[in-house]
């Protein structure tokens, strides 16, 4: 039953990032505001899934690629539905909800049977470094859209083209600011998240950092949003600068949870492809 | 005879560079007009020259030498090979010459459809003209004309009603780089009138502060004040330019006078924070490199022309009236221009068979030497119905209308059939064109 849930809300963002990409086309209003209303039914069914799956499973839902998937999925949608509440930004929905879909739905095509626990994964360390982390993750995704937007506004602007994006896509203040945002808020989820994993491993694994290709990989992710933090704070790293990073940074962002899991076997290898 | 020519160049068929070899400065348009109109075939002349045209219009003897003279008159005055013009000029005759101008100054051939600053820029080209001395009547009636047009066209459609201008696209493009103005500083370089418009509307939009520098100190404290802005020396501005957002410039200056180092230079010390340069003036002012540099952006005065011409797909159905309008005048004072030409023709012709009738009825009357006033009366209206059956088919012809038509010939051909005196017939022409346009 919960598993339906699950996978039925990647029709509500589907419909959800189409009616939003039919918003940026027609300027149509209703398509936004629709879109957006398909988004929250979404998520709150979403988020209803996931609850049923804790009771069902019996621990934490992010153990898997199907669970992480899901959630992540509904972290970006969540994560964009509280931006826009707070920038009225309907636009950034025609990038992010499409991001939210491709997530719900390669989710949607994995196994989404409640597996026996690992024993390793049995812990109360499990949902606070995970949950930090993919929250954190879904901060980056909205930086990593306003960062596309950002290069497309910025290139209409510099080449002198009042075209159909420069009307759509807002200021380049305001999507440089939405990337600085992200980037206060996901930075601290991340380092908070390395943090508890590392206490975790020290008391699972016996080692607070052990070089597992997920460890390294998430430095690499970390020391890549500290140093986009550091130069935007002494030097002045913005606009399209900044926009450059975030995109890398989601790159590496991806790269760690997924690309890891699928080509790196490491410790951290609970989440490959499965069914 | 004489035809108006008007030869010209414009945003549309000319770069900038080249535009700012081709402009005529204020203070050398009376060396200018007095050259053009020392030409022979020339005998009236005005010149127009704004930051987006050059035109130049005359009355000449013959259109095609008018418009070879004028062609000639550019490339002597500004030193440019004719061939190297000639990919850059257009050039109206006649009927054509008038719907031009007409045009013009109603804003109807401008990069912002609809932009309010032409009308008074033709003005001023005129009141060269009057002052230097090279207008003359017919010029003096076109451009009153063209004046009164432009109002018509204003007051009874809505092209000009929204400010869809160079100053107000200035404006959009700074709130699609800064989202809001509220906190941001504007610096005016120079005072060009386009510049002072852009600096009202974003005083208007709510920027927080606005420095003026100028050569003068004297005038940048004085349009300070009307901003109520802080006037900046001029010879400081580089060390003010760190604290300014938004730099509109329009001096005169012959070169750049910030270069791209200066701005790279600034925008390090401003910890990239964007700075938006709008740049009107022609010859430029800002370095167009700049704009390669992060979170700088540079616009020139055809940058914004271009930027405009994609948004004004709304004027454009108000602009379909005003070309009716203006094609409706164009017609009227054509009229009136053709009838300086033939009416004068007419009244002669007419005269000069009076004459003839007069004369021969005179004889006939003494060769029959009768007094029946009923003879009398035959013999004079026999003479008056053949006189108007003669001549009615070259009258109906010279005043059929027929658009297109060259009138001029057909005036020189009747003269010529008839014998007819070149200055006869001072009557003044009917249907004269109502006196409308404002004049300075």
């Amino acid at each position: 039953m919960h598993i339906t849930l699950l996978k039925v809300t990647t029709l509500f963002y589907l419909v959800g990032a189409l009616l939003y990409l039919y918003f940026i086309v027609t300027l149509n209003e209703r398509g936004a505001k629709l879109g957006r209303m398909l988004l929250l039914v979404g998520v709150l069914l979403h988020a209803a899934g996931f609850v049923a799956r804790y009771f069902v499973a019996g621990y934490t839902p992010i153990t898997n690629l199907f669970e992480s998937l899901s959630f992540f999925a509904m972290a970006i949608v969540a994560v964009f539905l509280l931006t826009e509440l707070r920038y009225n930004l309907r636009v950034l929905g025609s990038f992010i909800a499409p991001l939210g879909f491709v997530f719900s739905v390669f989710s949607a095509f994995q196994s989404g049977e409640v597996a026996r626990l690992a024993p390793a994964l049995n812990s109360y360390w499990l949902p606070v470094h995970v949950i930090l982390l993919f929250i954190g993750d879904a901060v980056f995704a909205i930086a990593f859209g306003a960062g596309i937007m950002y290069l497309l506004q910025e290139k209409e602007v510099k080449k002198k083209r009042m075209g159909a994006i420069f009307k759509r896509l807002p200021s380049l203040d305001v999507l440089d600011d939405i990337n600085y945002r992200c980037l206060t808020v996901g930075f601290p989820l991340l380092t908070l998240g390395i943090i508890t994993g590392s206490i975790w491993a020290e008391y699972a694994w016996g080692s607070y950092w052990s070089w597992d290709p997920k460890e390294t990989w998430s430095l690499i992710t970390w020391l890549l949003y500290a140093a986009l933090l550091h130069g935007r704070l002494t030097v002045g790293w913005r606009g399209r600068k900044a926009a450059i990073l975030a995109i890398i940074g989601f790159c590496a962002v991806l790269f760690t949870f997924l690309g890891v899991n699928l080509l790196l076997p490491g410790l951290h290898s609970y989440t490959s492809l499965s069914g | 005879m004489s035809r108006i020519v008007i030869v010209g160049l414009n945003h549309r068929t000319a770069p900038v560079e080249i535009r700012e070899r081709l402009a005529f400065p204020a203070e050398t348009i009376g060396h200018a007009l007095r050259g053009l109109v020392e030409r022979r075939e020339i005998s009236e002349g005005v010149i127009l020259s704004t930051c987006n045209r050059v035109e130049v219009c005359v009355l000449a003897g013959e259109a095609c030498k008018g418009t070879a003279a004028v062609k000639e008159f550019l490339s002597g005055h500004h030193g440019i090979s004719g061939e190297e013009l000639n990919g850059y000029l257009y050039h109206y005759e006649g009927e054509e010459a008038v719907k031009h101008l007409f045009r013009v100054s109603s804003s109807l051939d401008s990069m912002v459809l609809g932009e309010p600053q032409i009308l008074g820029q033709v003005k001023d080209a005129y009141g060269y003209a009057a002052e230097f001395r090279a207008i003359g009547p017919i010029l003096d009636k076109f451009f009153n004309k063209a004046f009164s047009v432009a109002k018509r066209v204003r007051t009874e459609t809505k092209v000009a009603s929204s400010a869809v201008s160079v100053s107000y696209a200035a404006v959009e493009l700074a709130k699609k780089i800064f989202g809001n103005l509220k906190d941001k500083t504007v610096m005016l370089i120079g005072a060009g009138e386009m510049c002072e418009l852009a600096a009202r509307h974003l005083i208007s939009a709510g920027v927080k502060g606005i420095m003026v520098t100028n050569r003068t100190f004297e005038r940048a404290v004085k349009l300070a004040g009307e901003f109520n802005g802080t006037p900046v020396r001029f010879d400081e501005i580089l060390s003010h330019l760190k604290m300014a957002d938004i730099i509109l410039s329009s001096t005169g200056a012959p070169h750049f006078i910030l270069k791209r180092e200066d701005v790279e230079e600034v925008i390090r010390i401003r910890k990239n924070r964007p700075m938006f340069f709008i740049d009107m003036a022609v010859p430029r002012d800002i370095d167009p490199d700049a704009n390669q540099i992060d979170n700088v952006y540079v616009y020139d005065i055809d940058d914004l022309n271009n930027v405009i011409e994609t948004n004004l797909e709304e004027r454009q159905k108000e602009a379909e009236r005003a070309e009716e309008i203006v094609a409706a005048e164009v017609r009227a004072f054509f009229r009136w221009l053709e009838a300086q030409q033939v009416t004068p023709t007419i009244v002669t012709l007419r005269k000069k068979f009076e004459e003839i009738k007069n004369a021969e009825v005179a004889k006939a009357l003494s060769v029959l030497g009768t007094e029946d006033p009923k003879t009398k009366k035959v013999v004079e209206s026999l003479a008056t119905a053949i006189l108007n059956k003669v001549l009615h088919p070259p009258v109906a012809a010279l005043k059929k209308d027929v658009d297109g038509r060259d009138v001029t010939e057909l005036v020189a051909t009747v003269r010529e059939l008839f014998d007819l005196p070149e200055d006869g017939g001072q009557t003044p022409p009917p249907g004269e064109p109502k006196e409308g346009g404002e004049i300075g």
